[in-house]
């Protein structure tokens, strides 16, 4: 048993959810308590859907475990099929289903319907919602392409249908994911430029028939390794299509991708890099963009964002990565090798207790992560932009705001430099500190909601009357409140306080390093220069 | 002011219900939670369950109210159910844990969810072994808010009965109040307000701010049921002794006026009292409800299953808005305890026990109400089809009862109509 008040990911039934809801002609029969039809409102109210996920819930009983709860899923399957004529039908069961093993995928088998059905086993106590996603469009596809595979030694004839373009699939945007909309539209573009057409985008908005066309494009473009990775691989042993390993998030990666399918193609990758045309890379250079080099950041996503962000982070925003890591315990590796590069130790968790605990160990000036990460930023009193699923209601914008290819650039500088304090504004918070009406406590004058740091999060404290929240501003006591026994002094605590909060935790953090690594076990308002001497702003 | 209520000429009590069995559209009991917690500010809840558990109740919260909260969810996990680990001493480990980073909690309710009520996890005796581990300063209570046994509210009433053996007895048989189920404080105050003016008294509620400073109950308890969904608790109130107070539920003036006269009228009160008592609240009611009852009047409604809190609703929605009532449908039709408000709810009226979302789903499209009451996972599919909703779970988080209030629960139902006047997309 494991103790969560948050999660990062739902059960893999909601991963299969995903993709059956981003689909048309497709109906999901779940045998599931009545309680699980919750995660209809997953997409109806956070991303506005303007239909009902097409998901049949079986919703037993108590009183019916006793009896017949096969009876049940029959009922519900030929109920489903006849009210909602799905081109391919999906069978499964949620947790509590799983555990009175009625095998709906044998029951929906003996009705012999006259369409393919596809049989999902989704263990709910070892997996979770993006493996769901990951295993239910690997299966769907499976399902509706296996009558095409070549036999053993031959070699699969594509269907070209005259296509004189090279073609590639788009594999893995959902329902629910962040920004896969507009990366669909993005990727589209740049492969345009490219020569390159698009033949099928799936799950996202395709039919049963278009999984049938897979196998005729020439390669598979893996967009979300997350939910793709594992169709991909066997399209490639299956069918012999190539898939990329790139995701374009970035203008380097951008390049990379645009390389990548180049070669996978065989074709000129010149029109594709110089359809990268982005603002991002001049205004990253431009002076005002000076005050960004160094900041501290702390990077935590799904495995793909997170080592896209890092990259970006690093290279292209100038910002120091100070920590890097994933929920997706299946993409550990991913994120050890970009964990590498960057020198900093990789974090592979999903209690979000343990993240808290790292980001604010790292003393991060800015955090790019999810929507839990903005609230634990929030907490510490640290800005945040978020840049990976778990998604909310905020992370399905009105406007056009992709990840992905040069827009997604743009997207990324401005999201991420918004939260930040102007590097004029910094400047004037240090100079001036005890203007009543200017302190550092408002958070950036450019930001309407005045409480970003720790003010609100003080304020929400009490009137939640939760736990005592950690922030900078609360009060600290005088005494060892450091690791070991660094004992900070009253005037260097003061002088400590006249810092903006934004740098506090790391002059905090450097100052108790500079004290341990000098042997000083009280920090006086000297130590507290020597560390700013000795590390710089770093 | 002495007359009983203007009824309905024929109540809706023999109107025939349409029962239905099919895909239920609605939460589990776990999600009681959310507002229990909040109420209780001593207590923990620990659900013992899924993946699926910890997940709903991120999701249920809509925005995560990210201090942390006052639950969580024991995950079971595949090497608890291989029976790798003894799951009693799993549970034991994590309260274990809990408890270190939490010295402050009184109370810890072990919440039993389907996955634990099908493999048969047994919450009482965990109870009783965590006692002996934790006791005294950390009291142990359970209740199930599974979804194969309880729909959203009725978490609340499992949780409230798991409360009532511990209720002290009461001293001698004086007269007392309780009031059951969850109130605002804001709601309580007023309520206790007036009750003060008309010397009725001693007044409790349950839940109280403390799980651990429980009313008594014994002879001379008389209850006012303050949600329509405290079924079970109050029968087992019942049990030890208690009296309850027949009434409808005090949702509008008309709810709120006839749920004081009758705690009144059992403590022998005076008409004339409580005419001057609730004469100001109740203008007050009909000022704040009048804007709202010019849009609403004659505009059809039609409410989806969800809080057990519709009957009420819906005859707050008639007799007082003067909405035409399409269909009203409740999870669970406790007729018992719904007389009152039976009465009072027109003959032909039709009424919904149980669900069938598909079915329900083409009656209300046939029908294309003015406004139609739903959860939020059918509310956007059915804005999208030309239809005005009302989430319902809002009347269940919100504070909507008692005079004070019977505007801001009039505007509840207004807003999606008074959004439509506003908007012009043509």
């Amino acid at each position: 048993m494991k103790l969560t008040v948050w999660t990062y990911e739902g059960p893999p039934h909601v991963g299969a959810m995903r993709v059956v809801t981003g689909m048309k002609g497709v109906h999901y029969v779940l045998h599931a308590p009545q309680g699980d039809t919750y995660a209809d409102l997953l997409f109806t109210m956070i991303e506005r859907r303007d239909h009902r996920p097409p998901v049949t819930y079986t919703t037993f009983q108590a009183r019916d475990l006793g009896g017949d709860t096969a009876n049940i899923v029959t009922t519900a399957i030929t109920d489903a099929y006849e009210r909602f004529k799905p081109d391919t039908l999906i069978v499964g069961a949620s947790c509590t289903a799983e555990l009175i093993q009625d095998n709906p995928g044998g029951l929906a088998e003996r009705l012999d319907l006259p369409v393919p059905v596809v049989s999902l086993e989704l263990p709910a106590y070892q997996r979770k919602e993006n493996w769901g996603a990951a295993e239910t469009f690997y299966q769907m596809v499976r399902t509706l392409t296996l009558h095409r595979a070549p036999e053993r030694g031959e070699t699969f004839e594509r269907q070209r249908d005259g296509a004189s373009r090279p073609t590639v699939n788009l594999l893995g945007p959902t329902a629910l994911g962040f920004r896969h909309r507009d990366d669909v539209t993005e990727v589209t573009r740049l492969l345009d430029r490219m020569g390159v057409d698009v033949s099928v985008v799936a799950p996202w908005e395709s039919s049963p028939h278009d999984l049938v066309r897979i196998p005729d494009a020439d390669a598979n473009v893996v967009m979300y390794p997350e939910t793709a990775d594992t169709v991909a691989r066997w399209l490639e042993r299956t069918f012999d299509q190539p898939y990329t390993k790139v995701v374009p998030i970035g203008i380097g990666a951008t390049r990379d991708f645009v390389n990548e399918v180049a070669e996978l193609l065989d074709i000129d990758p010149e029109p594709g890099l110089s359809a990268i045309q982005s603002n991002m890379p001049w205004w990253s250079k431009s002076i005002d963009s000076t005050y960004l080099t160094a900041k501290r950041v702390f990077v935590f996503g799904d495995a793909s964002h997170a080592v896209a962000a890092a990259r970006v982070a690093a290279e292209e925003m100038g910002f120091e990565v100070v920590g890097l890591g994933t929920y997706q315990r299946e993409f550990a590796r991913d994120i050890r090798k970009a964990a590498k590069v960057h020198g900093v130790e990789p974090l592979i968790s999903d209690d979000h207790l343990e993240v808290e605990e790292a980001i604010e160990a790292a003393a991060p000036e800015l955090v790019l992560g999810t929507q839990m990460e903005r609230h634990i930023a929030k907490r510490l009193g640290v800005f945040c932009a978020v840049i990976s699923a778990p998604v909310h209601v905020q992370d399905f914008p009105a406007r056009y705001s992709p990840q992905m290819g040069p827009e997604g650039a743009n997207v990324l500088f401005d999201t991420w430099v918004h939260p930040l304090v102007m590097g004029l504004e910094e400047h004037l918070l240090g100079l001036f500190q005890d203007d009543f009406e200017f302190t550092d406590g408002v958070g950036p004058s450019h930001l309407h909601t005045g409480t970003v740091s720790h003010a609100g999060t003080a304020q929400e404290g009490q009137a939640t009357g939760e736990d005592t929240l950690r922030t900078p501003d609360v009060p600290e006591p005088v005494v060892a409140r450091a690791s070991g026994d660094i004992e900070w002094l009253d005037a260097a605590e003061k002088e400590l306080k006249r810092i903006p909060f934004f740098v506090r935790g790391k002059a905090r953090r450097n100052t108790e390093k500079y004290a341990l690594e000098q042997g000083v076990d009280a920090i006086s308002v000297d130590v507290l220069y020597e560390a700013k001497a000795h590390y710089g702003n770093r | 002011m002495s007359t009983p209520l203007p009824m309905a000429e024929a109540g809706a009590c023999d109107a025939p219900v349409l029962k239905e069995r099919g895909q239920h559209e609605v939460f589990c009991g776990l999600t009681g939670i959310l507002w229990l917690h909040r109420k209780m500010q001593d207590a923990f809840f620990l659900i013992v369950g899924s993946r699926t558990c910890a997940h709903l109740m991120q999701s249920a919260a809509g925005v995560m109210i990210f201090a942390q909260p006052r639950f969580g969810t024991a995950v079971i996990e595949e090497k608890d159910l291989a029976g790798m680990a003894d799951m009693n001493e799993e549970l034991d480990r994590v309260v274990g844990r809990l408890l270190a980073r939490r010295p402050e909690l009184k109370t810890v309710f072990l919440v039993g969810s389907c996955p634990s009520e099908v493999i048969k996890l047994d919450l009482n005796r965990a109870s009783e072994r965590l006692t002996g581990i934790h006791g005294p300063d950390v009291r142990f209570a359970h209740y199930s808010g599974s979804g194969i046994e309880t729909t959203f509210t009725q978490g609340e009433d499992a949780c409230l009965n798991s409360l009532v053996p511990s209720l002290p007895k009461k001293d001698g048989d004086t007269p007392d109040l309780l009031v059951v189920g969850t109130l605002a404080e804001v709601v309580e105050q007023q309520m206790l307000r007036i009750f003060d003016q008309i010397g009725l008294g001693p007044v409790r509620f349950l839940p109280g701010k403390s799980s651990r400073e429980l009313p008594p109950v014994g002879e001379g308890t008389r209850i006012l049921m303050a949600q329509p969904w405290v079924d079970e608790t109050v029968r087992s109130l019942q049990s030890r002794g208690a009296e309850l107070i027949p009434a409808p539920f005090p949702y509008g003036a008309e709810g709120t006026e006839a749920w004081i006269r009758a705690a009144a009228r059992r403590w022998g009160i005076d008409d004339a009292t409580v005419d001057e008592a609730v004469e100001g609240p109740r203008a007050r009611a009909h000022t704040a409800m009048a804007r709202h009852r010019e849009a609403l009047e004659g505009k059809s409604v039609f409410l989806f299953p969800d809080s057990q809190g519709e009957l009420p609703m819906a005859r707050f929605l008639s007799r007082e808005l003067g909405m035409r009532l399409v269909e009203v449908g409740t999870p669970h039709l406790d007729r018992a305890h719904m007389q009152a408000e039976l009465e009072l709810l027109g003959p032909d009226v039709r009424l919904a026990e149980g669900q069938d979302v598909d079915k329900q789903l083409d009656r209300c499209r046939a029908e294309r109400p003015d406004l139609t009451v739903c959860g939020m996972g059918l509310a956007n599919p059915l804005e999208a089809e030309g239809l005005r909703t009302k989430w319902s779970i809002e009347l269940v988080f919100t504070p909507v009862q008692g005079f004070e209030q019977a505007g801001d629960l009039a505007e509840l139902f207004n807003r999606p109509l008074d959004r439509q006047r506003r908007l012009r997309f043509s």
